[in-house]
């Protein structure tokens, strides 16, 4: 089976040091991916390659079986992967529907429309519903800068997911988001996602969220990909607890955790 | 079949054609140079909308003025919609190639790059003798195929031609407010990373936007050329960008109506300030600007919304 996304010895340096080297993934549709790693370990300069952000120093990144090196964000996103962002990109002196709006008319065409008007019955009931998926519908009417960074975050997935991508890449959901409510917040977004049946990649670090909601894992330490494999063996493994955890983990407790 | 605001708008235009028949000239002419000005504005309302504020639009109603300039001496034509056209295609196509370059940068570089390519047609038209040097050349009055009614003592056409103009592209501007592309502009100013990723290029989007805004700039210079009937290089001095930047933060950008009607608040502001201070009327513009950046920081337009909300509560 062709990978959805994969990349081929893709490294990325600035002058002498090296942010991701000998990075070898390969990602199948619908796969529900973690990433974790210290900071400074290369998971952004990941996520960032993939997407176009930025340009890897050497390697591939295949996406469908195409190489999409040089591609800008907006190419990238065309072809059908999309992310969201540690902290949140949006339209923060709009309303959540008016940047849902344009997220949709902009997803609909490269070429915008001059004079046919944004705000349609049909894009309404569209960003309406799509609201209702990420649970934050009640906040349709609010000023996006007034929001919490909870449902700031949702918001920003949601606009990643309006374009319907075979690939979303979640740059930390539940950074900046209170303890209590990240279980809540990555429930909501599995959930959203399934629908799709789009593949997910994850950066996250808190271990509980990784245990339940990833299948797979990726630890990333210095820069190259220490582990990969399912998420529990890689979770148990001895150089990732101590390089890129930093302590023991209770394995009995986590597992606990992810089958609550 | 027009909707009810339309047809309101409709009215109102041919009542102030009509209203130019009875009108004093010198007023019906501080009205057309302020719609020639208000439509300069308008453009750069639609930059403004997208985060970008130029300092040199003055290179376009430069541009505009002595394409009708030199298209009716050398050609020997008063056609007001040929001149018009002629006026339109100098923008269009000087915008074409300054925006490649102007689309990359935003902010201060950006304000910078639109001020030097002005002031750079200000150092050329000041050297070209053809052109009439610092002192520039007197423009013929327009005729539409040989229509040139006098009112008052004055040409009245110049004047209906910036009314229709006026509502025309205040119009489109404000259907194109609305749509998926003006609705970008607002996008890009909050955030140029995420309209990436939602798969359209910035950079395009600025450069029609830019394209936009010095046709509809070079518009505003013709209208100014054909009713005063001379044109100098002044008008690509940077001073005269600066006017259009006063007017657009006096007016606010919050609607099409606000810079055309800003405009011509500020030829009746300095007209009033010359007649009471002719040495200082400077300070006077200056005062009124700091009281509405103080008091209305979005503009004068904002006012309609703090009246319409007094209202309701």
């Amino acid at each position: 089976m062709t990978a959805l996304l994969e990349t081929r010895d893709l490294a990325k340096s600035f002058g002498a040091v090296t942010a991701a080297a000998d990075i070898n993934v390969k990602i199948n549709a619908g796969e529900i991916v973690g990433v974790i790693g210290s900071n400074g370990a290369g998971k952004t300069t990941f996520i960032n390659m993939v997407t176009g952000y930025m340009k890897p120093t050497s390697g591939d990144i295949l996406f469908d079986g195409k190489n999409i090196i040089g591609r800008k964000p907006r190419e990238v996103m065309r072809k059908g992967m999309c992310r969201s962002f540690q902290v949140a990109q949006l339209f923060p002196e709009l309303t959540v529907l008016e940047n849902i709006l344009i997220a949709q008319a902009m997803a609909e065409s490269k070429t915008l429309s001059f004079f046919s008007a944004l705000h349609t019955n049909k894009r309404e009931q569209n960003a309406r519903a799509l609201l209702d998926d990420y649970e934050i519908l009640e906040y349709v009417d609010e000023v996006v800068s007034t929001l919490p960074q909870g449902v700031r975050k949702l918001l920003d997935i949601a606009m990643a997911m309006i374009s319907q991508p075979k690939v979303l890449l979640l740059d930390e959901p539940t950074s900046g988001v209170a303890i209590e409510d990240k279980f809540d917040l990555m429930t909501t977004v599995m959930a959203a996602v399934k629908k799709s049946g789009a593949a997910v990649l994850f950066v996250e670090h808190d271990m509980d969220v990784i245990a339940r909601y990833s299948t797979r894992l990726l630890a990333f330490y210095d820069g190259r990909i220490l582990a990969d494999g399912p998420t529990k063996e890689v979770l148990r493994d001895e150089n990732v607890q101590t390089l890129v955890i930093g302590h023991h983990l209770d394995m009995d407790e986590l597992e606990g955790t992810a089958n609550a | 079949m027009l909707n009810k605001n339309s047809l309101i708008l409709l009215v109102l235009a041919v009542a102030l054609i009509l209203i130019g028949l009875v009108m004093p000239y010198w007023f019906s002419f501080l009205v057309t140079v302020a719609l020639g000005k208000g439509l300069v504005v308008l453009g750069l309302v639609i930059l403004m909308r997208a985060g970008l504020v130029s300092f040199g639009q003055g290179l376009y109603y430069c541009a505009g003025a002595y394409a009708v300039g030199a298209f009716s001496h050398f050609v020997e034509t008063d056609n007001v919609i040929l001149l018009l056209a002629v006026a339109m295609l100098a923008g269009l196509v000087i915008s074409s190639v300054v925006g490649l370059l102007l689309s990359r940068y935003r902010d201060i570089f950006f304000a910078m790059f639109s001020m030097a390519f002005s002031m750079i047609l200000y150092g050329v038209l000041v050297k070209s003798a053809e052109l009439g040097s610092s002192d520039g050349f007197n423009v013929t009055s327009p005729s539409l195929f040989g229509f040139a009614p006098e009112v008052n003592g004055g040409s009245i056409l110049s004047y209906w031609v910036a009314i229709i103009l006026a509502f025309v592209f205040g119009a489109i501007i404000w259907r194109y407010f609305k749509s998926p592309m003006g609705v970008a502009g607002e996008a890009i100013r909050e955030n140029e990373i995420r309209v990436e990723y939602l798969g359209v290029s910035v950079q395009k989007v600025i450069y029609i936007k830019y394209i936009m805004a010095a046709v509809l700039a070079s518009t505003g210079g013709a209208i100014t050329a054909m009713t005063v009937g001379h044109i100098d290089p002044e008008m690509a001095y940077w001073t005269t960008s600066g006017e259009f930047v006063f007017i657009a933060l006096m007016a606010g950008t919050g609607h099409v109506a606000a810079p055309l009607l800003g405009a011509v608040i500020f030829e009746l502001l300095r007209s009033f300030a010359f007649q009471v201070s002719p040495y200082t009327w400077q300070m006077i513009l200056g005062i009124t600007l700091l009281a509405i950046i103080i008091f209305l920081p979005k503009g004068l337009w904002s006012l309609k919304d703090k009246l319409m909300k007094g209202a309701k509560s």
